[in-house]
């Protein structure tokens, strides 16, 4: 006689053991420390902190470590640690401006002040593969600067001087909150800024391919990418005073879009604005054109149909926490489901006739 | 804050069991149920005090209407759900005798494409009692009674459906519900 | 951090979930957005159900978790696992002595009845999503109770298949007002919907959406005059273990030769009716 499956719950058990066993991998290798995987895939930890929208490399550390060096993953546990989190309050607009810089570049001016700084970066590395980093070569001190490197005003404030750069306005008021309030659209900008800074890498990175490839194309330059530290701090209205809480690694990317003008405004460039968390500026530079493609509709472009221009299409799925929980969760089981349509195409196949067809055929 | 009286003695359980027997009532248009609970200042009655700190907080603008709007509330609430204190056109929910409440049309009715967005009145009874209006549709089997304020005004109000106000009527501990889908009378 | 709150989430989510259920009881089938948290185990898993199960549950509550009807597939097994651990309920896998009953994909065999809560989780709360993708769309829909373009696509259905093509997340009218979805339940339940003396809520997480049905609500299938709406199940079966002829039955493949048997999906309803066929023999 048949007995239906039993024991969920010690397989459950039994595989997060397996699991764990699994993360830990040889005992003969040193086990990874979180401090490692800080200092040493700190880009990880960065994506992981701009996705996951919570700024604490430590933390993300150990998701990345708990999660086997998956991206997501880890990028889940972290959010799903932050919603417990109480929150006290907003802080106040962080000063860009002020930032101390680890790189800047501009592709649009060859110089100005502050000049370009290349910083840590991959771009000008050949790729190819080095074979003392796995037998643990001494890294010898990086040649400094003899001054430290200053804070240096945004490249396109320069554009800006000349009235060639359209003005944002002022971030004055109530910022809408993306994990406080459901997502409603039409989406202003502040919002849709929001969610894509905790949006997938992957998935801005391709929408912002397309642009380039003409679905929705918006002609941008990157006028200036900016890496650094920035002061983070809040008003504290029962003290009277702001307090500095902290300080955080930026990027910010903001690009130089062209804009027809019409009769009544002149021709300007216009912008697109990215900024995340950490170092991460393949995907602040992504934010930027999906930021500037999103704004096609305000700016009275033409609607293409392209799906970078689509708010509602973009937003709706640049989660990867949402979209991934989705996408699994049509592993689990569905039994009842299948079963009433497999009952209802039998049903159909009879009404056709079909079942008159040789067993073999189906 | 001297002479404030206390909050829930255990918030996360205590708010458990009242949101149940508000969700209750909800559920059940015209059912009595007893909220314990600390009291809040005079005027306002235990269930409406035990309602307020289930529901409430600094996220949902609050209107304090006639006798209710005194210091005595304004500090409680100030104190214990940190909530705006605002005008019957921006209330999430509104507190008051039916007769300070009044008039119904001030309150937001919800729109079109969100419904939901109606203010919630908690309405201070001078007594409530299990009889007097016949109350029918959703949540109800046969049919249920209430002694309700104002049938017209009520009937009104349902008759806007799906837009439309929610009521809670209190007294003493006592709490019923009358949301916008119950038909009043036998119409 | 070593302690969590009762169930879970903290005092002022839970007061913005219960504030959304009370809008969703007032308004029966209407979806109401909620700022869904994240939860600790997947979008698409139950975190619509589980925030509103843990916004509704009291330490007294006898908790039952199913999935397909089930009590013990894996993923019923680690969210009634949850709740034990973040709000020490009891839990039963007794349909019966349950006070609140989350599910996936079904509603119990056993009559439900006055004072008990069932928790459906919903992937797709809109029901017109598979009409058309916009929710600036579908919104309005509903707001003009403009429902023609649902009527047209189920009457394509009789035009190509003879009968509406949908087994499952069939979608109802709620008090002749909204229509809603469901969610997947086969339509062998849609029936156990109406005029259920329990309270009916439905919890969508990633779609940040409660709706709910009061209890003693109208809820009617959609169909036609002349295509009347008909539950379904597997034709010419009874359940292979307890022999019910009334339940809704799970397809099992037993051999690699077209062997199949048909039990009951209600796990505990099977369970329930052989332990007294056996007390009788």
């Amino acid at each position: 006689m048949y007995v239906a499956v039993k024991g969920g719950a010690r397989a459950i058990a039994n595989a997060h053991a397996w699991l764990d066993e699994a993360r830990r991998g040889d005992r003969d290798v040193p086990e990874l420390g979180t401090d490692q995987i800080r200092e040493q895939l700190s880009l990880a930890v960065d994506r992981v902190m701009a996705e996951g929208s919570l700024y604490d490399p430590e933390l993300a550390a150990l998701a990345l470590k708990q999660a086997r060096g998956d991206t997501i993953e880890a990028v889940f546990l972290i959010r799903a640690f932050r919603t417990t989190l109480p929150r006290f309050g907003g802080s106040l607009p962080v000063a860009t401006a002020d930032m101390q810089i680890k790189r800047r570049i501009s592709a649009t001016y060859k110089d100005a002040p502050g000049g370009q700084v290349l910083g840590p970066t991959f771009d000008y590395t050949h790729r190819l593969l080095d074979f003392g980093l796995a037998e643990g070569r001494d890294v010898p001190p990086a040649p400094m600067a003899e001054t430290g490197l200053e804070s240096a005003p945004h490249i396109l404030s320069h554009l800006g001087g000349e009235g060639l750069m359209q003005a944002e306005p002022d971030g004055a008021g109530a910022v809408p909150d993306l994990t406080r309030d459901p997502l409603e659209f039409p989406a202003e900008r502040a919002l849709r800024l929001q969610a894509l800074a905790r949006g997938d890498e992957g998935f801005l990175l391709s929408l912002a391919y397309s642009t380039q490839r003409g679905y929705g194309r918006n002609h941008a330059f990157v006028g200036e990418l900016r890496i650094g530290a920035v002061r983070v701090s809040a008003h504290l209205p029962e003290l009277g005073f702001d307090i500095e809480f902290a300080e955080i690694v930026l990027t910010e990317c903001e690009s130089v879009n062209q804009f027809q003008g019409s009769k009544t405004a002149p021709a300007q460039f216009t912008r697109g604005y990215g900024l995340v968390f950490g170092q991460s500026e393949r995907k602040a530079i992504s934010m930027a054109l999906v930021d500037r493609a999103l704004r096609a509709q305000e700016l009275g472009e033409d609607m293409s149909g392209a799906p970078a221009q689509d708010a509602e299409f973009v937003l709706s799925h640049c989660d990867n926490i949402q979209s991934s929980g989705f996408l699994e969760h049509i592993k689990l089981p569905h039994y009842v489901d299948f079963q009433a349509e497999l009952e209802l195409v039998r049903k159909l196949r009879r009404a056709a006739g079909a079942d008159a067809l040789p067993e073999a055929a189906e | 804050m001297d002479g404030l009286t206390p909050g829930f003695a255990s918030p996360a359980v205590d708010a458990a069991h009242a949101f149940r027997a508000v969700l209750d009532t909800m559920a059940h248009p015209g059912r009595l149920v007893t909220l314990d609970g600390p009291a809040a200042p005079v005027p306002c009655s235990q269930a409406a005090c035990v309602a307020l700190l289930t529901l409430a907080d600094a996220t949902t603008p609050l209107h304090l209407a006639g006798a209710h709007d005194c210091k005595g509330m304004r500090d409680w609430v100030a104190f214990h759900l940190g909530a705006p204190l605002v005008g019957r056109s921006e209330a999430v929910f509104a507190l008051g005798t039916w007769h300070a409440l009044g008039p119904l049309a001030a309150y937001p009715q919800g729109v079109p494409d969100y419904p939901d967005r109606s203010a919630t009145l908690i309405v201070e009874m001078a007594d409530l009692q299990a009889n007097g209006t016949r109350l029918t549709g959703p949540g109800i089997e046969d049919a249920a009674y209430l002694s309700l304020p104002d049938t017209d005004a009520l009937r009104a109000n349902a008759s806007r459906f799906p837009l439309g106000l929610d009521f809670l009527f209190t007294h003493g501990a006592q709490l019923a519900a009358l949301p916008r889908t119950t038909k009043l009378g036998d119409g | 951090m070593t302690e969590y709150n009762f169930a879970y989430l903290d005092e002022a989510t839970k007061r913005m979930i219960r504030r959304a259920l009370l809008k969703a009881v007032a308004i029966p089938g209407y979806q109401v957005p909620f700022s869904s948290r994240e939860m600790p185990m997947p979008y698409g898993w139950g975190t619509g159900g589980v925030q509103v199960t843990a916004a509704c549950l009291v330490p007294e509550d006898s908790l039952k978790v199913i999935d397909q009807g089930a009590d013990d597939t894996t993923n019923a097994v680690s969210i009634r696992s949850f709740f034990e651990k973040v709000a020490g309920v009891a839990t039963t896998e007794s349909t019966a002595d349950a006070s609140v009953i989350q599910t996936r994909h079904r509603i119990p065999e056993a009559p439900l009845v006055a004072g008990q809560i069932l928790v459906f989780q919903v992937p797709i709360p809109e029901p017109l999503r598979f009409l058309e993708p916009r929710e600036t769309e579908t919104r309005t829909m509903h707001a003009l109770e403009d429902y023609g373009l649902m009527q047209v696509r189920l009457y394509e259905d009789i035009a190509r298949h003879g009968e509406i093509a949908r087994a499952y997340a069939y979608p109802v009218k709620v008090e002749g007002r909204y229509v809603m979805d469901p969610s997947p339940i086969p339509k062998f339940d849609n029936p156990k919907l109406n005029m259920s003396p329990a309270l009916q809520l439905f919890g969508a997480g990633r779609e940040c959406r409660i709706y709910a049905l009061p209890p003693f609500t109208r809820v009617e299938s959609l169909d036609f005059e002349d295509y009347p709406f008909t539950p379904s199940k597997a034709a010419g079966h009874d359940c292979a273990i307890c022999g019910a002829q009334d339940s809704y039955l799970d397809e099992v493949i037993t051999d690699d030769s077209g062997g199949r048997m048909f039990v009951c999906s209600d796990t505990d309803y099977c369970a329930t009716r052989a332990a007294q066929m056996e007390a009788n023999a």
